[in-house]
């Protein structure tokens, strides 16, 4: 099942970034197994899940967790290709994606506490007001 | 009189003398001052009693403090003034220039500057000047703290600072050594007659005067600041001293005949001046202003529109005589409408002024408020001044202006004292025997005084002074028309002159007070606590008419204010207090002793030791001055003058004062001339006139340009705003409101990017 999945992303992962398999250096030894493609594939379908959930869900909160879930997974992405090009970039990067993250759930989920207070609901759907 | 009289015969005798040696600029020459800065006192004391009299407006004082610094300052400033005389006086024919601090000086091009610093330029005219300017305004300001008392608080202030603000600009145009200088003070005297015209501010008449006054000032100020940029254009400088010497050679041509010799540039400049004078100085065809300028206190009448900044204008003919001798309108041989045509500048101050006198005159005649009627005598005789300046005689011109502002100060102080005791009262047809009442004897001696004086009763200073113009003008044989224009204005301004004085000071007593008695007006603050005599320290009330000639009032109830009401029972007059009768006697022994300056040739020394003494032009050989009745008209005008004002007195008296002994408040003038009488009591339709020909059209021409405005130019502002506004209209629907569809959009969005993406890639 996992040599099919790897397969999966595999193949998938070098129809997309073909360009990016030779020459840039390679996963380490002890991971040699795994490739960048892996956890490009693993970011991938964590950000569709979360778009899956944001745009189906009408629960305000859960539709915050999906966009959490967006967020990490571009974070895996990014800390993949700073390991994939051997610097530290995209670890720095998600540090401070980290933080904002965390800010922002401290104000998103305030935010919503004071939305429900407004509509005692937590439908998303109940804040059309500002159509145009 | 009696050492008086052979002096005079003696003087009438005396040939005109021949102009030897430089004449004006050139004859003088430059001395310092023992104490040069200290002539900065002049302007610089009237600044300070503004400066007061903001801070004590800041401050909220409610007493006459403002009044008295205002006094003292002004004093001062006249004391300094008659320091700088005697030096003056002591150096003879001569200038002097006092710099304060550079205001502009800078190189335009490498070795050509423009200087124009604040900087006096002192001579014999301008001490004349300063001399009356400064000492009537200490007067004015002693009478004016009694007669503005009714309004003590913040519009005291008011009152007194721009009061102040007045003679510091009228010393800045008088004594300052560049045309600039003189521009500044110009329109600061400008502002200040703004300013206290519309003193009365809650007043819609007042407020429209001022801006009258005002917007016509703007007309003639135009012509004084394009002058100013000729002459710097020309001549490279705008500062006398520099400039007079330069002016010198013009005159010369001028003098020789060959006027057409003068650049056009040069002979422009004196026109653009005329305009100038002719605004300032209410001359026709810009003197409208002038008598609604009668709205503001009187005491602003009696020192801005008498006797100090409307003589400005015959100050800057006097002061650039030489630009004017060589000024002219030449229209160019090859136009199509009267080729070849010149008009000496001279020429048109001289009609202007004329014109403007007889026209004046005729007015004055048929009004029924006693300060519009000497409202139209300052602009009547005003052109008298002119036309001595225009002569080219700047003395004869300028001992009008002195005298003038000496009588014509009293008799609007006389007027002010009636208005401030009868409650705003004018109307001649509704005072009567005023003198006689209790407390009124000052005021009515001082007017008689004043009245003589403008009537030109023999011996009086405006008797002499408006000699000397008539017989300039008679003995000039190119203006004989003008001559006799004067000479039948002299009788009519006899004539009105003494209208006023024997219906509202002479007959028996009575009256109707003003509309202000009711003390309910506060935008002319005329309250009851000004009418409170024991409150106000006019001990006793004046006595008034019996009260059966209020029950006249039936027949003649055409008036403005029909019902006077039950208020008129209660309403005594009160006499002026020691402040207004101190400065009326001071005044009027002024004006009779302003007299003598013609026997001692105290004024004719003073201007012909200074620039203004003009190149004498028609007295050459090629013209023999012109005789008047086969006399030489220096002898002979002072019988004639003398005869012709008799003859108004006289008919004054027979129709104002014989003839109306029954109907004591009679409406009617005594004579009736019909359609002449109504056409000069309706001020002969000059401002229906400007209305029908100026405003209308203006007002016609902003509303087409408003309906313009409207169309294009908002129209294109309106499209350019139209075009975003329609593409938002269509964009509008995409905005749902539904938090699910954005999402779904940004999918979709980003699932095209993705897509392009991919393909770009592979």
């Amino acid at each position: 099942m996992i040599d099919t999945t790897f397969g999966v992303a595999l193949t998938l992962g070098q129809f997309t970034l073909g360009q990016f398999t030779l020459g840039q250096g390679d996963l380490p030894a002890p991971m040699s197994g795994i490739t960048l493609y892996h956890y490009l594939f693993t970011a991938s379908t964590m950000f569709v899940l979360g778009l899956i959930g944001f745009l189906t869900r009408r629960n305000l909160i859960v539709m915050f967790l999906s966009t959490e879930l967006m967020f990490q997974a571009a974070g895996i992405a990014l800390i993949a290709f700073g390991r994939f090009h051997m610097n530290q970039t995209g670890d720095a990067f998600v540090i401070f994606v980290l933080t904002v993250a965390a800010a922002e759930a401290a104000l998103a989920l305030a935010l919503i506490v004071l939305l429900f207070r407004r509509k005692e609901t937590l439908d998303g759907q109940a804040w059309a007001s500002m159509k145009g | 009189m009696t050492d008086f009289l052979p002096t005079l015969l003696t003087l009438a005798s005396e040939p005109v003398a021949a102009q030897v040696g430089p004449v004006g600029f050139a004859a003088l020459k430059e001395v310092s001052l023992s104490a040069p800065l200290a002539a900065w006192l002049i302007p610089g004391l009237p600044m300070l009693g503004a400066v007061l009299a903001v801070l004590m407006a800041i401050g909220g004082v409610k007493s006459k403090l403002p009044a008295w610094t205002t006094v003292l300052c002004l004093a001062g400033s006249f004391a300094v003034t008659l320091w700088l005389y005697l030096q003056m006086r002591d150096a003879g024919a001569a200038y002097t220039t006092v710099k304060l601090f550079d205001w502009i000086s800078f190189d335009y091009l490498p070795g050509k500057a423009f200087v124009a610093n604040f900087s006096l330029y002192i001579d014999q005219l301008t001490c004349l000047w300063m001399l009356f300017v400064t000492g009537l305004a200490a007067c004015i300001a002693l009478y004016a703290s009694e007669y503005m008392s009714h309004d003590v608080g913040p519009g005291y202030c008011r009152f007194f600072f721009a009061f102040c603000l007045f003679v510091f600009s009228m010393a800045c145009l008088v004594m300052g050594d560049n045309l600039l200088l003189l521009y500044l003070g110009w329109e600061g005297v400008g502002l200040c007659s703004y300013l206290l015209i519309g003193y009365f501010y809650a007043k819609p008449s007042a407020v429209a005067a001022a801006k009258k006054a005002f917007i016509i000032n703007r007309i003639g100020d135009l012509g004084l600041a394009l002058g100013i940029m000729l002459t710097f254009v020309h001549f490279g400088t705008i500062q006398f001293a520099e400039l007079l010497p330069k002016v010198e050679q013009y005159v010369a041509l001028a003098t020789s005949g060959n006027l057409a010799a003068v650049p056009a540039s040069v002979q422009w400049i004196a026109v653009l001046f005329t305009l100038a004078a002719f605004g300032k100085s209410a001359q026709l065809p810009l003197y409208v202003w002038l008598p609604d300028a009668m709205e503001g206190p009187t005491p602003v009448s009696a020192l801005i529109h008498a006797a100090t900044m409307v003589t400005a204008g015959v100050y800057l003919v006097a002061r650039t005589m030489p630009l004017f001798q060589c000024g002219a309108v030449t229209v160019p041989p090859d136009a199509w409408v009267l080729p070849g045509l010149v008009v000496p500048a001279l020429d048109i101050v001289v009609w202007g002024g004329a014109l403007t006198a007889l026209l004046a005159a005729t007015i004055g005649m048929a009004q029924f408020d006693i300060k519009r009627i000497m409202a139209y005598s300052t602009v009547s005789q005003l052109g008298f001044m002119f036309v001595g300046v225009g002569l080219a005689s700047s003395y004869a011109g300028a001992f009008h202006v002195f005298t003038h502002a000496f009588f014509k100060a009293t008799l609007f102080l006389s007027c002010g004292a009636v208005m401030h005791g009868f409650g705003g009262q004018l109307d001649l047809r509704k005072l009567s025997g005023v003198m006689w009442m209790k407390g009124w004897l000052v005021v009515g001696l001082a007017m008689l005084v004043g009245c003589l004086n403008l009537a030109g009763f023999p011996f009086t200073a405006g008797f002499f002074s408006k000699d000397v113009i008539l017989a300039e003008a008679f003995s000039n044989p190119h203006q004989r028309v003008v001559a006799w224009i004067l000479l039948v204005t002299a009788g009519l301004t006899a004539y009105y002159t003494f209208r006023v004085f024997f219906r509202v000071f002479l007959g028996p007593k009575s009256f109707e007070p003003g509309d202000e008695a009711h003390g309910h007006n506060d935008a002319h603050g005329h309250d009851d606590r000004a009418h409170d005599g024991a409150g106000h320290g006019h001990g006793a009330k004046g006595e008034h008419g019996a009260k059966g000639e209020h029950g006249a009032k039936g027949e003649h109830g055409v008036g403005e204010k029909g019902a006077h009401g039950a208020h008129d029972q209660a309403f005594q007059p009160h006499a002026p207090g020691w402040a207004i009768n101190l400065v009326l006697a001071v005044l009027a022994i002024g004006s009779l002793v302003a007299a003598y300056a013609y026997p001692t040739k105290w004024v004719k020394g003073l201007v012909e030791k200074s620039s203004a003494a003009a190149v004498d032009l028609t007295g050459s050989a090629a013209h023999a001055p012109a005789t008047l009745l086969g006399m030489d008209p220096h002898e002979i005008m002072y019988y004639v003058s003398a005869g012709v004002g008799a003859v108004g007195i006289l008919v004054a008296f027979f129709l104002h004062y014989l003839g109306r002994k029954t109907a004591a408040t009679s409406r009617a003038d005594a004579i009736k001339l019909g359609a002449l009488q109504r056409g000069a009591q309706h001020k002969w339709y000059v401002d229906e006139f400007y209305d029908a020909t100026v405003r209308v059209p203006l007002k016609v021409l902003a509303h087409v340009l408003h309906f313009l405005d409207k169309v294009l130019v908002d129209g294109l502002v309106n499209l350019a705003g139209l075009l975003p506004r329609g593409l938002g209209m269509s964009l509008r629907p995409s905005q749902g409101g539904e938090l699910h569809g954005y999402a779904l959009a940004m999918a979709c969005g980003i699932a095209v990017l993705a897509l392009v993406a991919l393909f770009s890639l592979v």
